[in-house]
């Protein structure tokens, strides 16, 4: 795309189609909905962080009224030692397994064990409380230096460290070592006028969504399975469901529900087979509700971290190298994202020397899953932090540094590609060019800059784009809405077709009315699904034009589409796409356009973020004071739907940079499973987040949309740490920020 | 356990219907009722996406047993709206884009309008801190706040 396209419908702000459901508490989300017969399913975990189970009785649980059946990993059939697509990223089929239902070793505080189907919630608790087990407790292993310490315990007999040059011997708790290299270090180091590096760690934290995972199960042993649950990839439930359970995958049918959040914490399954092994015992629909507990035990976190990172530059700003060195936790099952924090964390400069290790490590931790940006926010911290720490020692401003480093169209990523037009140093103009930037800071402030940088994906989707016979249309589309993309959706399709958006109705449909589309993640829904509701709707047109033309006898070439209306280019006539779609029984039936794809090209996304604190030097409290996001959106679908995920990514990475943690006990138990301990940011700990959407086009795409959903949790980890660094003068190098934190190195260092 | 005969005012309706003494007013709405506009976020009173009024005050319907609903006035998201002609408040969340996911939307509209009933002229501070208690991942705040400052002007008719 060269030249600027002038738009009618992308780029307002469009009331979103299901916002009416959504503000009068119709809309249903995963708890929400009920069957006729159905009972209630509850989960009995893991008291200890890392136990083998001796044994285990049910038989007082099986006997209490109103129980009807008890599921463990026996149910299970035998899966091969596989992995699988599903959710962002692949799995193994046997982990999965092993994760959904403890085998005879548990592995962290919360691995679900058994669960109960009963009547009542209260019933099945009751169940759950009579089951004896005995275990074994074994050391558990709760940070990734314990975890790579000579004679460490072991989680996984069978895991050997895979990627090092020799193939080990002995089992280990690192999973994968992974490499990335360009150019060479050591010169680059040499030619450098000043080096800086450290060590760095960031905790355990969870996405946090308010909805906690909840599913409803029916059974059906004539291949008419169903799920209805919350989730960010219901064909991902259905291809995780459906390889544990050995079902073919049109014996299952999963509906999504409205989705709660999800932040990439809604790419798996925990109790969604569950539902359907409990339905299959019982004959019964089974309803399965997470309590907000069990959310942070036992479903996905983002991996803590420890991190290394050395960076070398001239004096007069040029970057000569830059090396890292990244720890992340896996929880208790490998995969961590550590091979994408690698690929990330130096990308938004422009060097001839890089050199980065990561390093997969098992702890007894719940196994983590994806979590906004995965594997960026922890390798990026690292690397914009030392960045900044450059800028002081050699006197440069922060910005001016990165412009003269950043990364633009032709720079060689260490991951292969090279970049193609990006809008990095756009974002950092704009934040150098903002009014926030210029303005002064008062006694206890300080103020951080930060960079980010996320590739975002592409991928599978498919849309129909059914018309109606009044004209009208229905998108029909596979992507859950997790943050208002049914209104980009249909913008899209009032652009493509110019008709009013208020013609098409976007609906979310289930994996039988559909064709196979990824899962929400990965920045890809309005990017990719947004291709194929555009191929879908030139798909339309395409047959308006051909009844048109049968109609007036001439050729499909001859017809033009314009404002929603066919016209004759060889006379006068005209037919609007209303009198098209009432005569199709007359010119061949109904008109449907088809968009099944599989979208290439996503545009990166990069993000710069500037943070003010005030710093309380008595207690360690920080307040953020001012922020503002800059992001490339490529193009802004819609504009106020794109300020939010800059806004809200901004806001998520501060609870990172300054409260949210998993505080465990010296037992491995974890000790703040709840919302008043495990303190999400509020309302009143906030400013009003400044949000600049930068435009600069995604050649690949019609409109040049770019993802926009995860690039902005990234730099405010570094934005904020270093804001506080300036603000007390001391370099912050671990996370959270919280007032003990603070306090320890401001009093350290008085 | 014998369950308990409970009858209130619902959004101006009488309801009556048998719960269990330890039944919350939240798993009664939603699960007895089948009023699931209320959701359940954490259990434990510290998300607000349970907010509900009981004889005008603004609680966390998991914190209320429904045997306290006995002889009270309850009202729900479900009671905001005027049937197709959603409040004030409702549309100004819709104009101003103030949710994403929309989970924490049916808590924050019902809290929004207990704050405005007690304060209709409330600061951005006041603001911030009345809704405290009313947790949103998805958007920062930023635009909910826009929200619920917007919706005080029009209410107001400074508009």
């Amino acid at each position: 795309m060269s030249e600027a396209k002038q738009f009618k419908y992308i780029g307002t702000r469009s009331i979103r189609p299901d916002g009416f459901d959504k503000v009068t508490g119709r809309a249903n989300y995963g708890a929400d909905m009920s069957l006729p017969g159905m009972i209630w399913g509850r989960t009995l975990r893991s008291p200890h962080a890392h136990a083998k189970i001796k044994s285990i009785d049910t038989s007082a649980a099986e006997a209490l009224d109103g129980v009807f059946a008890i599921a463990s990993h026996a149910d299970l059939p035998a899966v091969a030692n596989i992995s699988i697509e599903a959710g962002e990223g692949s799995s193994n089929l046997v982990d999965l397994g092993q994760n959904v239902f403890a085998k005879d070793k548990v592995l962290y505080h919360g691995h679900a064990i058994l669960a109960v189907a009963a009547r009542t919630e209260a019933i099945a608790d009751q169940a759950i409380d009579l089951i004896k087990i005995e275990y074994e407790v074994l050391t558990p292993v709760m940070d990734i230096l314990d975890a790579m310490a000579k004679g460490a315990p072991i989680l996984h007999d069978n895991m050997f460290t895979e990627g090092l040059a020799e193939k080990p011997t002995t089992a280990s708790n690192v999973a994968t070592r992974h490499e990335f290299k360009l150019g060479d270090v050591e010169a680059g180091f040499a030619a450098a006028d000043v080096i800086v590096e450290r060590d760095f760690y960031t905790p355990t934290v969870h996405q946090g969504y308010i909805e906690p995972h909840a599913c409803l199960g029916r059974y059906d042993e004539n291949g008419q399975s169903m799920i209805f649950c919350c989730t960010q990839g219901h064909f991902d439930v259905r291809a995780s469901t459906a390889a544990l359970l050995k079902m073919n995958l049109s014996q299952l049918k999963v509906i999504a529900s409205e989705i709660g959040g999800g932040f990439g914490g809604k790419t798996t399954v925990y109790q969604e087979p569950v539902s359907l092994i409990l339905s299959k015992k019982s004959g019964r629909p089974v309803k399965m509700v997470m309590e907000r507990d069990e959310v942070f035990k036992a479903s996905g976190p983002g991996s803590a971290s420890r991190l290394w990172v050395k960076v070398g530059a001239k004096n007069d700003g040029t970057i000569t190298a830059m090396q890292g060195r990244f720890h992340y936790e896996a929880g208790a099952f490998k995969g961590s994202p550590v091979m994408m924090g690698c690929m990330t964390a130096f990308t938004p400069y422009n060097l001839e020397n890089v050199h980065v290790e990561g390093f997969d490590v098992v702890v007894n931790k719940p196994k983590v899953a994806a979590y906004r940006a995965p594997g960026a926010p922890q390798a990026e911290f690292a690397a914009e932090m030392v960045v900044n720490e450059i800028a002081e020692k050699i006197g440069m401003d922060p910005i001016e540094l990165r412009l003269k480093n950043a990364a633009a169209e032709g720079t060689q990523t260490i991951y292969g590609p090279k970049l193609k037009r990006v809008g990095l140093v756009e974002c950092l103009e704009a934040v150098r060019d903002s009014e926030h930037y210029k303005s002064a800071l008062k006694e206890n402030q300080g103020r951080g800059v930060a960079a980010g940088f996320w590739f975002n994906v592409g991928g599978q989707s498919s849309v129909n784009l059914n018309m109606n016979p009044d004209g009208t249309g229905t998108i029909v589309e596979g992507s859950p809405d997790i943050g208002g993309s049914r209104a980009s959706m249909q913008l899209m399709a009032a652009e493509e077709m110019q008709m009013p958006a208020e013609n098409f109705k976007p609906i979310i449909a289930d994996t039988e009315n559909v064709a196979f589309s990824a899962g929400t993640g990965g920045s890809r829904t309005t990017f990719a699904t947004g291709m194929a509701v555009i191929e879908a709707a030139q798909d339309v047109i395409r047959q308006m034009k051909e009844r048109a033309a049968a109609v007036w006898n001439v050729t499909a070439e001859q017809v033009e589409w314009s404002e929603g209306v066919a016209i004759n280019t060889a006379g006068e006539d005209r037919l609007t796409a209303k009198q098209i779609c009432k005569g199709a029984d007359r010119t061949g039936g109904q008109i449907s356009g088809r968009g099944n794809i599989n979208a290439r090209g996503a545009g990166p996304s990069f993000a710069v973020h500037l943070c003010d604190v005030e710093v309380d030097k008595e207690t360690g409290k920080v307040d953020v004071i001012r922020y503002t996001a800059a992001q490339d959106a490529g193009k802004a679908i819609h504009p106020s739907y794109v300020e939010g995920q800059l806004q809200g990514g901004a806001v998520q990475g501060i609870g990172w940079a300054l409260n949210e943690e998993y505080v465990y006990s010296k037992e491995g138990l974890l000790e703040n499973a709840g919302f008043l301990d495990y303190r999400i940011p509020l309302a009143s700990d906030l400013p009003m987040i400044d949000a600049i959407i930068v435009e600069v086009p995604n050649a690949f795409h019609p409109y040049g949309v770019r993802g926009v959903g995860e690039s902005g949790i990234i730099p405010p980890l570094a934005a904020v740490g270093s804001a506080v660094s300036h603000a007390i003068g001391i370099p912050v190098t671990e996370l959270p920020c919280s007032p003990p934190r603070v306090l320890k190195l401001v009093q350290d260092n008085a | 356990m014998a369950k308990v005969h409970v009858s209130s005012t619902v959004n101006g309706e009488v309801m009556e219907f048998l719960c269990e003494p330890q039944e919350t007013l939240l798993d009664v709405l939603r699960n007895q009722l089948n009023m699931t506009g209320t959701k359940e976020g954490c259990g434990s009173g510290d998300c607000g996406a349970c907010s509900v009024t009981v004889n005008g005050a603004l609680v966390c319907s998991c914190l209320v047993l429904g045997v306290e609903a006995e002889g009270a006035e309850i009202g729900t998201v479900e009671g905001v709206s005027n049937k197709d002609q959603l409040h004030v408040i409702q549309q100004k969340f819709l104009e101003h884009a103030a949710l994403q996911c929309g989970i924490c939307t049916p808590g924050l509209v019902v809290s929004t309008q207990a704050l405005l009933k007690t304060n209709p002229k409330p600061t951005e501070e006041e603001a911030r801190y009345y809704l405290a208690g009313n947790l949103c991942r998805c958007t920062g705040y930023d635009k909910i706040i826009r929200a619920v400052m917007d919706s005080a002007e029009t209410l107001r008719g400074d508009a």
